[in-house]
């Protein structure tokens, strides 16, 4: 199989109006909808909408998502571990951030 | 395989999860799961994180499995990390793998020594199997990241980035190969969002489309300034008399130079807020300066004694906070 090498592409940017249906996430993160219903409910992610044929998300859970997937693959914790470490993880991003801009401040 | 399998460097799995040879189980998945959480990508910053926790991962590969923890061992303890190796042939007569695919993990991770012994699993599933005829699936979609400027953002822009993918080889055996691609940049991209490309993913299966490729945008580190999500900061060092008695002053902006008025009495760490001249999203971005009071040192007479002259002017404590 032979791929053109350097074709230029541009695609569909995900930004936080762009909402994902339940199927579309599904699609993106290649899980069932049952998984994704389960980090629903342990509050990993949010959907926009109460009932879940009305469910949209932001595209920022596809990263999550993901997470939660590779550190339950690697690390054997369970859904609740993953849901603990991936928003301790994000608190650290977040504080890793806010600490380069204060020390570039100082 | 009649062919001679070819030479490659012996990888001591033992020594890389810090066991003895005669480990339990349990103590081999105690190690994994300790380096595991050390060097995981996702929790690491490490440098180095990603490939100690691939080497990591792989030696937990074969030796969690009883079976592939035998084969290997009995290719004998003769070996040095790093030697030159060659299996012997036959090497895995009498063992059975089972499981169907050798490994569930990411097997493009995994080196040249363990692809020798035990295969890759993508490959085994895609192609082995045979039993459902006329077999048709979408591809799967690829995950990668691409680092941006802030610049890139602003202006948009196109990017190149190289992505890994495997093909089996005329001799049958898989192998990493790169693609190029030229990705449009659209104007007003924040980190962490996400760019989906229709069909770049993997291929298809039979007459299954092709994946999409999601590409998660990260921004490169600016001398300038930071950014979070479409807020911009810039740090703004200023004298001690245009911070007291207010100034114009030419800063630097994303977009290019501006003149920003400084008030008068201005304290370090102040800030002041540029509308709409952070990130251009559908809502545009602020963009924040901070001031930063420099204070020049008094070296020549003419400068210590404006210094002087300061310290009588004032009558000032700034230590008044801590109750001296």
């Amino acid at each position: 199989m032979v791929r053109k090498h350097a074709a230029e592409v541009s695609g569909t940017l995900l930004d936080e109006e762009r909402l994902l249906t339940l199927s579309e996430l599904c699609r993106a993160c290649q899980l069932p909808a049952e998984e994704i219903m389960a980090l629903v409910e342990e509050g990993v992610i949010e959907p926009a909408q109460e009932q879940p044929a009305q469910w949209h998300f932001s595209a920022v859970c596809i990263r999550r998502v993901r997470r939660v997937r590779t550190l339950k693959r690697d690390l054997g914790v369970n859904l609740a571990g993953a849901a603990l470490a991936v928003e301790l993880l994000e608190e650290i991003e977040r504080l890793r951030a806010r600490l380069q801009r204060l020390e570039r401040e100082r | 395989m009649s062919e001679q399998s070819p030479l490659m460097e012996y990888k001591d799995y033992y020594q890389i999860l810090g066991l003895q040879r005669d480990a339990k189980q349990d103590e081999i998945k105690r190690a994994y799961r300790k380096l595991a959480r050390k060097y995981h990508p996702d929790v690491s910053k490490e440098e180095g994180a990603e490939d100690r926790f691939k080497e990591v991962s792989e030696a937990y590969e074969v030796l969690k499995d009883p079976e592939k923890r035998a084969a290997y061992d009995q290719l004998g303890s003769g070996y040095r990390a790093g030697q030159d190796f060659r299996p012997p042939p036959n090497w895995d007569q009498g063992f059975e793998f089972h499981g169907g695919g050798y490994t569930e993990a990411d097997p493009e991770a995994f080196s040249d020594f363990f692809e020798s012994l035990f295969g890759r699993a993508g490959f085994a599933h895609g192609f082995g199997g045979g039993q459902r005829r006329q077999y048709h699936a979408q591809g799967e979609n690829t995950h990668a990241r691409i680092a941006i400027d802030l610049e890139d953002s602003y202006r948009g822009a196109t990017r190149q980035i190289t992505l890994k993918y495997s093909e089996l080889g005329e001799d049958g055996r898989p192998r990493v190969r790169e693609r190029k691609l030229n990705v449009k940049i659209p104007k007003g991209v924040t980190e962490g969002q996400q760019i989906r490309l229709a069909g770049q993913g993997q291929p298809g299966i039979g007459e299954g489309k092709p994946g999409d490729l999601y590409l998660e945008i990260t921004f490169n580190p600016h001398p300038l300034y930071e950014v979070d999500g479409k807020t911009v900061y810039l740090t703004l060092p200023v004298a001690p008399w245009e911070a007291a008695l207010g100034a114009r002053i030419q800063v630097p902006t994303p977009e290019g130079q501006v003149h920003l008025t400084i008030p008068a009495n201005s304290q370090s760490g102040g800030k002041l807020r540029l509308r709409g001249r952070g990130i251009p999203a559908r809502e545009p971005g602020d963009l924040f300066v901070v001031l930063k009071l420099v204070a020049p040192p008094a070296s020549t007479e003419a400068e210590k004694a404006a210094y002087q002259a300061f310290r009588e002017a004032f009558d000032f404590n700034p230590r008044s906070g801590l109750g001296g």
